[in-house]
């Protein structure tokens, strides 16, 4: 394994950079960095949504959050590699195929950490707000929402796992990233297969397991800080 | 763009996607049942109080729940067969390996997370639930049957219909070592006819319906057996 990293590390760690395009799990990293970060907003109004009064974008955002909760990734890459050159008539490549993937996906499953975040607090933060006279739009805006995202960011470091592990299945189309690096080693060495992959999975290891490890400080300080108020922490689902 | 529906019935597609949903329910069977029983054995190795197994034992939940479900299958499929002697090896690659060497990591996987939500709902019965229930007069059996096991039921099962669903979709990866499951043959026709709308439509109503099926049930889980107090 060693060999493997001593040989192919830079190929593992950056792609064919600075000499060709980025890659490894740079790449990784940043598909996933840039997924969460661009879901955030829609996932906030889906969040919204399946909370608020108006019944349409309620079935909207709940028809949005099960439809991309029960299809499988990999569907969803084949429609953004099929419908993006169509709706823009040209050519995408396939970073922005998988990164629109990924988007629309994890929109899905921050929508329901945001949904959770928000009715975790205290049904009497709203009427307290709404009380001394702010609109329901202000009143979300200065004083659910913060107070929500402050209790959702373990559940937000552990979806950045899960992001992180769903972006290995993007090699498919073409995707310079980790796995498809580890896929040209094990075209280059194919005796060595076992070794490859294993430390494929170290990478992945560490990185996530230190991600999640941050995760639960988080989680055990906010529990400590919040001790004695009524929310309890938000709980979201995870996705693979 | 003209959609062509009746083309999805022509005999040589709809067997292909026939063949798909099959293999795809078939290896989402076999995933579970293993899944569930390895799981099963991790809950009881994990009871043990003998350190260095205990550390086997997170090692190998942290390895499932920290690497990728894809990689797993490919270490499985491309790398462990180099370390398996000769003749399994010729029996491998002669019979249907991948879907095999995809079962077997789709349980290991899928046990990881089993376990952790079996351990969880044991764990979140007091002690004292039991030793009241001994004492206003039920045998141990029965103060398992009424009061330890139906509340460690409500709050296992939940996060067990929501790691299976995760399963059901990540049936869909196997494709990668070439399981001719759904997602398989939906690439398979594509190459073929070019009719990637139709396919793709068809294959995503499939998926979703298998998929809102398992959230379904767990809808209908929580409401029915809602948990009997938070810990």
């Amino acid at each position: 394994m060693i060999e493997i990293i001593r040989h192919h590390g830079t190929l593992l760690l950056v792609g064919s950079w600075p000499n060709g395009p980025l890659g490894g799990i740079a790449v990784t990293l940043l598909l996933a960095s840039l997924g969460m970060i661009l879901s955030f907003p829609i996932a906030i109004l889906i969040g919204l949504a399946r909370i608020g009064e108006w019944r349409w974008p309620r079935y909207a955002a709940t028809a949005w959050v099960y439809a991309f909760r029960g299809i499988p990734l990999v569907m969803i890459i084949f429609w953004a590699y099929f419908v993006l050159p169509r709706v823009t008539g040209v050519a995408v490549p396939a970073f922005a195929t998988a990164l629109s993937a990924i988007v629309v996906y994890e929109s899905a499953f921050l929508g329901e950490i945001v949904r959770a975040g928000l009715q975790g607090l205290p049904p009497g933060q709203l009427e307290a707000a709404r009380s001394i006279g702010l609109s329901y739009r202000l009143a979300m805006w200065h004083v659910m929402l913060p107070q929500a995202l402050a209790n959702m960011l373990p559940s937000l470091v552990n979806q950045f796992v899960s992001t992180i592990k769903a972006t290995s299945i993007v090699y498919i189309i073409g995707v310079h990233e980790i796995t498809f690096a580890a896929q040209q080693i094990n075209s280059f060495e194919p005796d060595k297969a076992l070794q490859t992959f294993m430390v494929l999975a170290c990478f992945y290891f560490t990185v996530c397991y230190l991600i999640s490890a941050f995760a639960q400080v988080l989680e055990r300080r906010l529990r400590s800080r919040r001790q004695g108020r009524a929310s309890p922490p938000p709980t979201g689902q995870e996705a693979t | 763009m003209l959609f062509d529906w009746t083309f999805l019935t022509g005999a040589s597609v709809a067997t292909k996607l026939f063949s798909g949903v099959v293999t795809t329910l078939q290896l989402f069977a076999a995933a579970w049942i293993g899944g569930f029983a390895v799981a099963l054995v991790i809950v009881g190795l994990r009871a043990i109080p003998f350190a260095p197994l205990g550390w086997f034992m997170r090692l190998f939940v942290e390895y499932h729940r920290n690497v990728p479900t894809v990689v797993q299958i490919m270490v499985w499929y491309f790398g462990v067969p180099e370390v398996l002697p000769a003749p399994v090896r010729l029996w491998v690659n002669q019979s249907q390996s991948e879907f095999i060497f995809a079962a077997v990591a789709l349980s290991l996987n899928v046990s990881a997370y089993y376990s952790e939500d079996i351990r969880s709902g044991l764990r979140a019965i007091p002690h004292t639930q039991i030793e009241a229930a001994r004492a206003i007069g039920l045998s141990a059996f029965a103060a398992m049957r009424y009061v330890s096991v139906p509340q460690a039921l409500r709050i296992g099962v939940p996060p067990l219909l929501n790691r299976t669903l995760i399963l059901f979709k990540d049936t869909s990866l196997a494709m990668v070592i070439g399981v001719a499951d759904l997602t398989y043959q939906v690439k398979a026709i594509e190459n073929l006819t070019f009719r990637s709308f139709e396919v793709f439509a068809v294959a995503t109503l499939v998926y979703l319906t298998f998929s809102l099926a398992i959230m379904g049930a767990g809808a209908w889980f929580g409401k029915r057996f809602p948990p009997g107090f938070k810990s």
